[in-house]
């Protein structure tokens, strides 16, 4: 069951954006599908095609895979995004886990009550500039290399670009004080395969609307 | 830097528990130093040990590893519980997220607040059985092997076993419509590693009690 992998989540980032991010770096295409209503919701439900009711889903090699998570362990070792060894493989995954905490922040932010807002973006910046950043910034000085992990370009590299990006619109001069991300930023936005994603008409997503979010949460009940 | 693994995090299940549970799974002898004051933790953070400022914490093969899913991955491949390519390791994190995330509703529930309490019950038997037991309980009917993945033990049979020792705990007739679900409980408890973990002694926690929450909310908050 070859053919590309094909996407199903709703018309926004969400959890499913990382997943895109990796694909585009690994310079493979992809098909997506999106969820526009509850019905649509349901009909995935209904034919028995999510294992545990939920999105993302991404059919790929035969798979209905779910579980961002695991979907992601897949492309990365698939297309040796993850390292040479179990030693690379724990820093990678120590990384990943770090940005996937300050973006899971981020992501709820529209979610969470209007009056906790400028509290919780507060503390995001806060995590971002002296609980995260600190620790890549200093893998970067550490080693000199221009990859976070064994001198060789990894999920690592993806997800924290991603990271950066996403924080930087919540406050642009974000890494006012990081300048060794200042330019690995630069320097993985120029990988040819990142580069096309990051430009207009690409299969990346914008940040969330208020429209998008009230679709949102119509479709999963929030 | 060999020697046995030195985990670091409160005397308690919380998010170090699966990686006993694994260590333990794979005949792994540990050692635990156990976080019982907020100066416990703040002595951890000042002196560097803790990437991200966080336990749980695992110094293990010269490093000093941070992030639950990092470290039962590291341990997991390690000891070959991770399946034997990367369709079998997709599975298995298919399997082992899911139970992930039923683990995080168990663990928050005893500090929901008193009025939020019995609808966050409701809602956990509800996922429980009608989500997430009964794709376990299909996947051990269509292949009827004893193991989830690959015919072989892996760390989905662990953490599923953890996890349906935790529900049981919660309600304990949760597994009465799910005969595969109750001889997999029997089959793998019955493991040697894993019969010597769920014996009284062993390196095992207790649940949380309601009067140990303080304790962790000042360690923590």
């Amino acid at each position: 069951m070859a053919g590309k992998p094909k996407l199903h989540y709703t018309k926004g980032r969400g959890k499913m954006e990382s997943i895109r991010w990796l694909l585009a770096t690994a310079g493979v295409e992809f098909e997506e599908e999106f969820i526009e209503t509850k019905e649509d919701l349901e009909k995935l439900r209904n034919n028995g095609v999510l294992l545990f009711q939920q999105v993302p889903l991404v059919e790929i090699d035969g798979m209905k895979m779910v579980q961002t998570r695991a979907i992601l362990s897949y492309i990365a070792a698939k297309y040796n995004l993850y390292g040479k060894d179990l030693k690379e493989r724990a820093w990678i995954d120590m990384y990943v886990e770090g940005t996937t905490d300050l973006m899971g922040m981020i992501m709820y932010l529209p979610f969470q009550p209007a009056d906790t807002k400028e509290k919780n973006l507060a503390l995001i910046i806060e995590r971002a500039t002296t609980r995260y950043f600190p620790v890549y910034e200093k893998a970067l000085k550490d080693h000199g290399q221009d990859y976070l992990v064994g001198n060789k370009l990894s999920w690592a590299d993806v997800h924290l670009l991603e990271a950066i990006l996403m924080t930087e619109e919540c406050k642009p001069d974000i890494l006012s004080a990081f300048p060794l991300l200042q330019a690995f930023k630069g320097r993985i936005s120029n990988i040819p395969t990142i580069k096309k994603f990051l430009q207009p008409g690409s299969q990346r997503k914008p940040p969330a609307d208020e429209k998008y979010i009230a679709t949102v949460k119509k479709i999963f009940n929030i | 830097m060999s020697g046995k693994p030195k985990l670091h995090y409160f005397n308690g299940r919380g998010r170090m528990e699966s990686i006993r549970w694994l260590l333990a799974a794979a005949g792994v002898e540990f050692e635990e130093c156990f976080l019982e004051t907020k100066d416990d933790l703040m002595k951890l953070q000042k002196d560097g040990s803790l990437l991200f400022q966080q336990v749980p914490m695992v110094e293990i093969d010269g490093m000093k590893m941070v992030q639950t899913r990092a470290i039962l991955n590291y341990i997991a491949a390690k000891y070959n519980l991770y399946g034997k390519d990367l369709k079998e390791r997709a599975l298995i994190d298919m399997y082992v997220e899911a139970v992930t995330d039923l683990n995080e509703l168990l663990m928050t529930h005893l500090i929901q607040p008193a009025d939020k309490k019995e609808q966050h019950f409701a809602t956990i038997v509800d996922k429980v059985t009608n989500r997430y037991f009964p794709v376990y309980e299909k996947v051990l009917k269509d292949h009827g092997q004893d193991f989830l993945v690959g015919n072989q033990f892996s760390r989905a049979d662990v953490q599923l076993l953890e996890t349906l020792l935790m529900t049981e705990e919660c309600k304990p007739d949760i597994l009465a419509k799910f005969p595969l679900l109750k001889s997999f409980k029997a089959r793998i408890s019955n493991i040697p590693t894993i019969k010597k973990f769920l014996q009284p002694g062993s390196q095992r926690k207790p649940p949380l009690q309601e009067k140990d929450v303080p304790k962790l909310m000042k360690i923590f908050h």
